[in-house]
């Protein structure tokens, strides 16, 4: 079966006055139906540009530059604004970060919920679309008469869960959460991480989650995206690749998540900070961080490719041996 | 007080008046939120001291008025780290005079007495984009303490000792950095000024205020690292704020687990996470996310840390504790001792 979304060599910058900021350079991907990718990385990896291209909601100065988004099979790059309008919250839809700012504060929950599903399917009258505001509510576990109650009157799990409730107002078939509960405390995260695996698993969503947290997406996702400086480093199924990461900046990271389990140590990171995007270093643009830096690294950019070993892609030159 | 404890917190209390409305105007009753609602523990010489829950669970008030940067509201924090060698005759001899044998009464000092004790106390903020003064140059910013509290003799003995501090927290070399502005700068760089700045006085207890939870994880761990060390290379003490368990594990001596302005369980990090007792305890660690994908959470509690304008009666975590019995609402729980340096505040185990 054709995967629901195949993005090929997306390339998106931001024009600035100094010059284009390559935010995200030649990455590809695809999500089939009913599956969750997690896309991993620090600030600046790009991981949330790639996210508002999907959805061709990118800031002013924003470009998708080069690179197709398949969405069933339609190219998402070069549809035109108002076709583009028809696939946002039907087809793709978003949770976006920060819970507690996401709802207008002036209007009910309810009436929010009503018109996001109003806009997108007009036919709809205010009595069905009321209904539905109330059955999605129950979907995400809020009681279904909180309709009727402004955002302040929810706690921030609350309005967690009616941000997502409000995604799913279309009947999307992908949704995409930006660091879905990083606001939250870390037990209003696990009931949030709790509820999207289980509507997941229930509306056979697919999904594609962004998060710099490792853990969250280890705990959601069965496939990883790991991004550095606007480029994915490594990528396949979670289990391979948090079982041996093979990208020196993954394992790095890998490292640098202290774990609840295990035995007390003393923490490790790494050395040096991203690099800056409106001139990336030539090569590999780990290069200037990684403790296995050859000359190579600095010349060819290195494809995401199988290393030969394990069941995932990699793009490192260490691995050049062995690859076809 | 024994001389091992740089402070010891007795009974502190804070609770903040909130603004009458119309018709709570007319009873007498005074609406508060009780941030600390009566918390006691010492902070050991040369210990990181971990004090972790959740949002509104009292940990930053807790912080800030063991620096009393906020009023207390009731309790006492006396401090026992300062170094009488530093001060001026007339400093000693009236910090003397207010010493009792637990040390200063820090609550019972106004601000310009409190001034000469703040050479000894300092705090690191939690965002680093906020907490350095955008006007100033890296050398004034680390320069202000040393300037406030007229440590350094002359210019050059204030440049060197910038210089000193900068190159223990590595943000070298020097000469470069000393002259740049706070933007010119990575985050992770920031914050290792702030820490430069708390430590710069060579103080004897720092609040640590979150101080990696704004930066990105490949550099945490650095950030973690030079704290840990700093303090151990100046034998100073810290309280470590943090909603991180999992960094508490490693960073911290002694964890606190606090929940609604109350102290629920206090034990040695490694004991806390492996071996917790409270449920509150249990459920947050429960909660934290496992870099591990074959790792399958087990059941995660629900609802949600309630107000703390009106807590729920008895203890505290009783609207959400799986355990809660009859008890657990109408009396509240004593923190005791159930294992050696094991305290919990539960009816389960008294």
């Amino acid at each position: 079966m054709a995967p629901v979304l195949e993005v090929q060599n997306l390339t998106t910058h931001y024009e600035t006055l100094r010059g284009w900021v390559r935010a995200v350079d030649d990455v590809s991907f695809s999500v089939e139906k009913g599956e969750a990718l997690g896309i991993a990385g620090e600030s600046g990896s790009g991981k949330s540009t790639v996210a508002l291209s999907l959805l061709r909601i990118l800031p002013r100065g924003g470009r998708i530059r080069k690179g197709r988004i398949l969405f069933e099979g339609t190219d998402l790059a070069s549809l035109s604004n108002e076709e583009m309008r028809k696939i946002r919250w039907k087809g793709i839809s978003i949770v976006f970060q920060g819970a507690m700012n996401a709802f207008n504060p002036v209007f009910k929950v309810g009436d929010q919920i009503i018109e996001a599903i109003q806009i997108h399917e007009p036919k709809t009258d205010k009595k069905a679309a009321l209904d539905r505001a109330r059955n999605l509510l129950e979907l995400v576990g809020v009681e279904p008469d909180r309709v009727d109650n402004y955002p302040h009157e929810f706690s921030g799990g609350m309005r967690q869960r009616a941000l997502i409730a409000m995604a799913l107002a279309a009947n999307p078939k992908l949704l995409i959460a930006d660091e879905p509960g990083t606001a939250l405390d870390v037990i209003v995260q696990a009931q949030t991480l709790k509820l999207m695996r289980e509507l997941k698993d229930r509306l056979g969503l697919s999904m594609v989650m962004i998060s710099h947290d490792l853990s969250i997406i280890a705990e959601t996702c069965e496939k990883v995206a790991i991004m550095y400086a606007g480029r994915i480093v490594e990528y396949g199924d979670a289990e391979g690749i948090f079982k041996e990461p093979l990208h020196p900046y993954t394992q790095g990271l890998v490292k640098a998540f202290p774990s609840i389990k295990g035995e007390r140590i003393r923490l490790t990171s790494i050395p040096g900070s991203p690099p800056d995007l409106l001139d990336p270093p030539s090569g590999c643009r780990f290069n200037p961080r990684c403790p296995f830096v050859m000359d190579v690294c600095h010349k060819v950019v290195p494809p995401l490719a199988p290393p030969g070993k394990g069941t995932h892609l990699v793009a490192c030159h260490l691995y050049g041996e062995g690859r076809k | 007080m024994s001389e091992e404890h740089v402070l010891e917190v007795e009974k502190l209390k804070k609770h903040f008046p909130l603004k009458k409305g119309f018709l709570s105007s007319f009873t007498r009753e005074e609406i508060t939120v009780k941030a600390v609602d009566g918390v006691s523990f010492v902070v050991k010489k040369g210990e990181i001291l971990g004090l972790a829950g959740e949002s509104g669970s009292g940990k930053t008030t807790t912080g800030r008025l063991l620096l009393r940067l906020v009023e207390p509201t009731e309790g006492s924090v006396f401090f026992n780290g300062m170094d009488f060698s530093r001060f001026s005759d007339s400093e000693a001899n009236f910090l003397r005079g207010k010493t009792e044998p637990n040390g200063i009464d820090i609550t019972k000092l106004n601000d310009s007495e409190m001034k000469p004790l703040r050479r000894d106390m300092q705090i690191i903020f939690q965002d680093p984009f906020e907490s350095l003064d955008p006007r100033m140059t890296i050398k004034e910013i680390i320069a202000e303490p040393l300037r406030v509290q007229k440590v350094a003799k002359n210019e050059d003995e204030l440049e060197e000792r910038v210089k000193a501090i900068m190159r223990d927290v590595e943000v070298v070399p020097p000469e470069e950095f000393m002259h740049r502005y706070p933007h010119e700068l990575s985050g992770g760089q920031r914050q290792r000024v702030a820490v430069a700045r708390a430590f710069v006085l060579d103080p004897k207890f720092v609040v640590a205020d979150e101080p990696v939870s704004m930066l990105d994880v490949s550099i945490r761990a650095e950030i973690l690292n030079l704290m840990v060390d700093l303090v151990k290379k100046r034998g100073a003490s810290v309280v470590f704020i943090t909603h991180d368990l999992a960094v508490t594990k490693h960073v911290c001596d002694r964890v606190i687990i606090m929940y609604l302005g109350k102290m629920m369980e206090m034990a040695s990090s490694t004991n806390l996470i492996d071996l917790p007792l409270h449920p509150y305890t249990k459920a947050l660690i429960a909660a934290v996310p496992v870099p591990d994908p074959s790792y399958r959470r087990t059941e995660v509690i629900s609802g949600e840390i309630p107000s703390p304008v009106n807590p729920p009666p008895g203890c505290r975590f009783n609207t959400r504790c799986p355990y809660a019995h009859d008890r657990c609402i109408r009396e509240e729980p004593p923190l005791v001792e159930v294992e050696k340096d094991h305290f919990v505040a539960c009816h389960l185990y008294s």
